[in-house]
């Protein structure tokens, strides 16, 4: 083998092991992101084990901690947002794909995809000075008309609270879910469409019939996304879901998310149980989103399987 | 017409107004807040406040400049280590995929992009704020690094997957050895994808606020040390908009506009860029 022909195999492995390396050390930080949440909540761990999930005591003074109200109230949050983004998204989703003539789509979904991408933190600051006086009023209304009612029976004139919180997830998450639900009915084949038109189906009955079943994995896909960031969310949350450690209610009741407590307490957790009780919140947050992410994925698998199957 | 077809068109038609509705109230919301962010915030942009030092809370004047030039300290840091992990790693799966590794890594990197950034925030104070003794711009450049790895690594291997073999076999067959053949062609000629991704994540990374609670923590006043607390725009825009200033209210607004058009200006030169590539 020639000098040159020696050199050449030396830089190839060279550049595969400094390549190897860089993809290990992607693994090696996943790992330590989960080794280092566990080693900064152990202190906590050790402390309640699991009635930490359960707990509804949350006293840094006699330095009791349990994470209950804060779950509920970040899976509510985020349920209720999910609720109310999903017919909007799709319905925005099926009229820009089906509805909407070539030329237009662009010049709307732009915009959508753009707001998609926009920090939080200025969702969190419109929601703080537009949306909620805008809910306060709805609340003081809600509150007298159908105050019997026990979802309207809470602090209406705060203004934020769950239905606060909720909105603003919500109106955070629908760009996400429309930008790639639109992304997915545009893959339909137009020879199915075309074949529902051609036995007679009106345009509805068309996308209704074919168009979804045929992109509901893909659709679920992008509704999860949206989940996941609604649970995920900090800032937005923190500034109108209305910071208050208790079980909920009532829709008007001001409460935290997991994510909304770490922001707020952690700088003024002043000792080690405190902040490893913040940490442990962390990871039960970081716990809940992986498993969304990995049931969706494994359910996407299953219906994909069903599918392809049904299609031979 | 028989009442059943009546039936099916008045259907059609309600569905029809129904996600009329749908499509209004998102498009609604977008100008809302669009508009609101830019008609209240350009009107305190000057001069002043993008070049000056904050002044003592409540009082008028001062700027924001040092918490302009902090985001940029910061993401620079971010993007020097997550640069090289993220292509680095992208083209480890694409270009030597015999490893089965590499679906490994892939998979992980996209669920750590559903990773709350504020999860992400705690891992950078316990693995640098805690050992360092206190927060600094570094801690938050490792915590934006590690949002913005996994974005960078799925963009570029889809960049790179997008390259034909024909380009690496050619390149092959004249000689080149492999690794010059994967940064001499296949990289050059997925740059603008690349590219693309990188711009994505620092954009991203720019508007992130929560990570930044306990690491880099934030500054009244100049500072590029890395190993010093620093201001951050999003950060800044948080802490003023829930004090109780008046001023600082306004401020936020302004910082936001600031914000807001960094994000546009990204997302329409990435598009024009990749649009103006892909189409030669």
């Amino acid at each position: 083998m020639s000098a040159r022909q020696q050199v050449i195999n030396q830089g190839d492995r060279i550049f595969y092991i400094i390549a190897q390396w860089l993809g290990l050390a992607v693994i090696v930080f996943a790992l330590l992101l989960v080794w280092n949440l566990f080693d900064g909540a152990w202190e906590s761990i050790k402390k309640f084990g699991l009635e930490f999930l359960v707990g509804t005591t949350w006293d840094p003074v006699t330095r009791v901690f349990g994470t209950l109200p804060t779950i509920i109230g970040t899976l509510v949050k985020g349920f209720i947002a999910l609720f109310l983004a999903i017919p909007i998204s799709i319905g925005s989703a099926i009229f820009l794909a089906f509805y909407t003539p070539k030329w237009l789509r662009p010049v709307i979904s732009y915009p959508i995809e753009l707001l998609a991408g926009i920090p939080s933190i200025i969702f969190g600051m419109w929601a703080l000075f537009v949306m909620v006086p805008v809910v306060r009023v709805m609340q003081i209304w809600l509150k007298a008309n159908f105050g019997w009612f026990f979802l309207f029976d809470g602090p209406a004139v705060y203004g934020v609270g769950v239905l606060s919180g909720s909105f603003i997830l919500a109106i955070m998450i629908i760009p996400i879910i429309t930008a790639i639900s639109k992304e997915i009915l545009l893959t339909v084949p137009r020879s199915q469409v075309e074949g529902m038109l051609a036995l007679g189906a009106t345009k509805w009955e068309a996308i209704w019939q074919v168009a979804l079943p045929y992109s509901r994995i893909g659709l679920f896909g992008a509704v999860i996304l949206g989940l996941g960031r609604a649970i995920g969310e900090t800032m937005a949350v923190t500034m109108v879901g209305g910071n208050s450690f208790a079980m909920i209610h009532s829709l008007f009741d001001p409460v935290h998310s997991m994510a909304s407590q770490i922001a707020s307490e952690f700088t003024e957790a002043t000792y080690s149980l405190y902040t490893s009780s913040l940490i442990y919140v962390g990871l039960v947050l970081f716990g809940i989103t992986i498993f969304i992410s990995l049931a969706a994925q494994f359910l996407i698998w299953r219906l994909s399987k069903g599918k392809l199957a049904i299609l031979d | 017409m028989t009442a059943r077809y009546r039936y099916r068109k008045f259907v059609e038609w309600a569905n029809w107004i129904g996600m009329l509705c749908c499509i209004s109230i998102t498009v609604f919301f977008l100008v809302a807040i669009l508009g609101y962010v830019l008609v209240k915030g350009a009107g305190y942009i000057n001069w002043e406040f993008l070049t000056a030092l904050p002044v003592p809370a409540g009082e008028s004047g001062g700027g924001i400049a040092n918490a302009l030039v902090g985001s940029l300290l910061v993401v620079l840091i971010a993007s020097l280590m997550a640069l090289p992990i993220g292509i680095g790693a992208a083209i480890f799966i694409n270009e030597f995929p015999s490893h089965g590794t590499g679906r490994t890594i892939r998979f992980l990197a996209e669920v750590l992009t559903g990773v709350p950034s504020i999860v992400v925030g705690l891992f950078a104070y316990d693995l640098v704020v805690r050992p360092m003794g206190g927060f600094s711009a570094f801690a938050g450049s490792v915590a934006y690094a590690f949002i913005m790895v996994p974005i960078i690594l799925i963009s570029a291997h889809e960049a790179l997957r997008l390259v034909p073999d024909s380009l690496r076999e050619a390149s092959l067959a004249l000689g080149v050895p492999k690794w010059r053949t994967i940064l001499g062609v296949v990289v050059p000629v997925s740059s603008p994808a690349l590219i693309t991704g990188v711009v994505l994540a620092i954009s991203r990374a720019l508007g992130e606020a929560a990570p930044m609670l306990f690491t880099a923590f934030g500054n009244s006043f100049w500072s590029l040390s890395p190993g010093k607390p620093v201001a951050t725009v999003p950060l800044l825009i948080y802490t003023y908009a829930t004090g109780p200033y008046e001023d600082w209210h306004r401020k936020a607004w302004a910082a936001s506009f600031v914000l807001l058009m960094v994000v546009l200006v990204t997302s329409v030169l990435t598009r024009a860029f990749l649009r103006g590539k892909t189409n030669e």
